[in-house]
């Protein structure tokens, strides 16, 4: 779906995501060696957003799958429909059993989830798995089978096959350790903050209007803010908001004032507030 | 090629990094793809084919530097290419850029920074280095020797003083200000960067890539010796802490949560059976009550083994959700609780550094007395122990020729449900000098070697959720 690594990033900007070299170079490897992906990384970096704008830029169906504690099969694979196996039994009294049998277990009764649905699809599609990290070791494995054979094994009907092969992306916020056996079948893609240059290019299309000094002074800014050690340290996602709420407000410039009456929008708590609004103090003091 | 990956995925299995040969497989299909000429390209397929977690990636990247580095040109290639930045520094140092000429060094550096001149940079770089470096073939010394050689004479310190008043503008407000001073800060960092880039470079072509891999081999965070941190790991060991407690804190509650049924409800049972005309089919239990335990932590904050004390102090609040009640003590001859420094919404940091300046832990010379610590913990909070206490003490059990008080840890241990002592050193120094650590390990029921975070996450973890209650002896 994609001609080289350079084809990537310009494909994933015209979705609105801006792709560092490296993550272009995985997204293309992951299509040339038909592998999920296991994106990683604080949250708010856009680690959803990647399998949205591959989605977008290969004009491919998305499926999500939001992981959950206690997400089981039913919810991720299949469900057969016993109602309407129900009703069909009621409706066919008096037939044989093993003719019934035969018709109800058919395709026609089964409920599909997301990831029978990736794979049945007639054309190729991207399959999203949000947090995996929440599910439970066993379900992890369930989805084993799906990720490295494109197959779901059903006792009544036997295995379906996927039609076309899905584009994965799983997605962990790292609250647990991942087993070595699904990480091991995924490639890995470690997704960090964004360097300052990346930073302002994001800020820029994502908040249209933005003038580009100002748009550099909130890239430094928030570099800066990171590197202090803060319980959460803003996300993308939080300095875009600030960004928007700094246009909102009419502002071209940011000095001390306007940042220590913003900074709630950047930071959720209130010590590294506190802490990151302490240092603008002091330098006030020695400037 | 095959060779090369063999040996370069050797070395990361030295470095600790599991790789299967699925994932040996798969970088190696994956080199098929990607342009071998563009080492970006490489770094991000042998990445993410073969580390599949981020506590691994530094060791990846210094085990990547020294393997993939670029050989420094050789023959009249490498001449004319000193000449080139000879020349290019002269220019912009304007003077004779001769032989240990640091001025012009500097000057040209200066600029470089300045005007944000990358070229100009890597060419100081590669000058400082053969210069200033004394790199000789074949002498057994690190890189970070060379760095330090080069640096001292470049006085990077004073030279961002310079750079932030030549940027700074007169009424620049404090946010500007302290934009720009990030800012000369990176440019230095960028500017090291590069020498240490440059160094490696040549040792490897000197030594070979796998001996320089060797030596810049980092144990993973997990297996950093915890009181022998040196301040570059220490960074390290901050950063990867507060994600570790995190995900014990989740992997315990979620335990919790799910762990087994509890016993069996007589009455909803019966009660449920009288709709399957009074045959119990679906037996009812109640919800499960795992107790939570109530800790004690006495923890030495001596210098000796303070960087251990810090790391426990932090992994037991991490979990406090998970513990009916946490109280903390310090000790170094004296006694004092420091659980009022901590709590939800407070700062780690800034409560450490209160344990360390308000906290009354000394009282005589300012050496460890665990002796008097543990007489004078009786004597005050005594009450602290209960029945449903777990005691955790922390230290290295060595008392300075003290008297070690034995009797005072006897009566903790039989007023507590269990106690536990961890000890940072290693266990083969254990009752050499004025370690005592056998006379009050026969009182304790665990006595634990934790010199990283691996063991000590998993102490931690056991202690959370016991799976059997501990057997008490009698004192």
């Amino acid at each position: 779906m994609f001609e080289s690594p350079h084809s990537v990033r310009p494909a994933l900007a015209t979705q609105g995501y801006l792709a560092d070299d490296r993550i272009a170079q995985v997204v293309f490897l992951a299509d040339r060696l038909d592998k999920p992906v296991l994106v990683e990384g604080p949250a708010g970096v856009g680690k959803t957003e990647l399998a949205k704008a591959v989605a977008g830029a290969t004009g491919r169906r998305l499926i999500r799958l939001q992981c959950y504690e206690g997400l089981d099969e039913s919810k991720a694979l299949y469900e057969w429909n016993y109602r309407k196996q129900l009703l069909r039994l009621q409706a066919d009294q008096g037939r044989e059993w093993s003719e019934i049998e035969a018709d109800i277990f058919a395709e026609d009764f089964l409920l599909t989830r997301p990831l029978l649905a990736a794979i049945r699809s007639p054309e190729p599609v991207v399959l999203l798995i949000d947090e995996v990290d929440r599910v439970e070791v066993e379900t992890e494995a369930l989805m084993l089978e799906v990720l490295s054979d494109f197959q779901v094994s059903i006792p009544e009907l036997g295995t379906i096959a996927a039609s076309s092969q899905p584009s994965v992306y799983l997605t962990s916020n790292n609250t647990r350790e991942l087993s070595e056996a699904l990480k091991r079948r995924c490639l890995f893609l470690h997704i960090g903050y964004p360097s300052i240059e990346r930073e302002r290019e994001i800020l820029l299309t994502r908040v249209p209007g933005l003038a580009e000094a100002l748009a550099d002074r909130i890239s430094r800014f928030v570099a800066g803010v990171r590197s202090q050690s803060l319980r959460k340290p803003p996300s993308v996602s939080e300095s875009v908001d600030w960004a928007r709420t700094l246009l909102a407000l009419g502002m071209a410039e940011i000095d001390g004032s306007v940042i220590t009456d913003t900074l709630h929008v950047l930071l959720k708590h209130q010590a590294d507030i506190e802490r990151v609004a302490d240092g603008l103090v002091e330098g006030t003091a020695a400037g | 090629m095959v060779a090369f990956l063999t040996g370069f995925i050797d070395e990361l299995r030295q470095a600790g990094i599991p790789v299967s040969m699925v994932e040996a497989v798969d970088a190696a299909r994956a080199m098929a793809h990607v342009d071998i000429g563009s080492r970006s390209a490489l770094k991000a397929a042998l990445g993410a084919t073969l580390v599949k977690s981020a506590r691994h990636v530094d060791s990846f990247e210094a085990a990547f530097e020294a393997f993939f580095s670029l050989a420094p040109p050789e023959g009249t290639e490498a001449e004319q290419l000193a000449l080139g930045d000879a020349s290019a520094v002269a220019g912009a140092g304007g003077g004779g850029a001769g032989e240990g000429d640091i001025a012009g060094l500097v000057a040209a550096l200066f600029l470089a920074l300045r005007d944000g001149d990358h070229g100009l940079m890597r060419a100081v770089a590669r000058l400082a280095v053969s210069r200033l470096a004394g790199m000789e073939p074949g002498r057994p010394v690190g890189g970070a020797y060379y760095l330090y050689r080069v640096l001292r004479p470049l006085d990077l310190d004073e030279l961002g003083k310079r750079l932030r008043s030549e940027l700074e503008a007169p009424q620049l407000s404090a946010v500007e200000a302290r934009l720009i001073a990030e800012e000369v800060e990176r440019r230095l960092e960028e500017f090291r960067e590069a020498l240490r880039a440059e160094i490696r470079r040549r040792l490897v072509a000197d030594r070979g890539r796998a001996a320089v891999a060797r030596t810049l081999r980092r144990p993973l965070v997990e297996d950093i010796d915890l009181t022998t941190v040196t301040r570059e790991d220490l960074s390290r060991l901050e950063a990867a802490i507060h994600p570790l407690t995190r995900k014990l804190a989740t992997r315990l509650a979620r335990r919790r949560r799910r762990g087994r049924v509890g016993r069996l409800d007589f009455r909803r049972t019966v009660r449920a059976s009288l709709q399957t005309g009074g045959v119990p089919i679906d037996p009812r239990f109640r919800a499960p009550r795992p107790t939570k335990p109530e800790i004690v932590l006495l923890t030495d904050i001596s210098g000796s083994v303070a960087t251990f004390a810090r790391f426990t102090m932090q992994f037991v609040y991490a979990i406090a959700a998970q513990l009916s009640r946490v109280r903390a003590f310090a000790f170094i001859d004296t006694i004092d609780e420091v659980s009022r420094f901590f709590g939800p919404g407070v700062d780690f940091g800034d409560a450490l550094r209160r344990v360390g300046t308000e906290a009354e832990v000394v009282w005589l010379d300012g050496h460890s007395d665990y002796g008097n610590a543990f007489g004078r913990f009786l004597e005050a909070d005594f009450d602290a122990i209960t029945p449903r206490t777990v005691v955790i003490v922390t230290g290295d059990a060595r008392t300075n020729y003290h008297d070690p008080n034995v009797a005072a840890l006897v009566r903790i241990a039989s007023a507590a449900r269990s106690l536990y002592w961890l000890n940072p050193e290693r266990r083969r120094y254990w009752d050499t000098g004025d370690s005592v650590m056998g006379i009050y390990g026969a009182v304790c029921d665990e006595v634990h070697e934790v010199r990283n975070l691996r063991q000590l996450e998993r102490f931690v973890e056991r202690v959370a959720i016991p799976v059997t209650r501990p057997v008490r002896r009698l004192a």
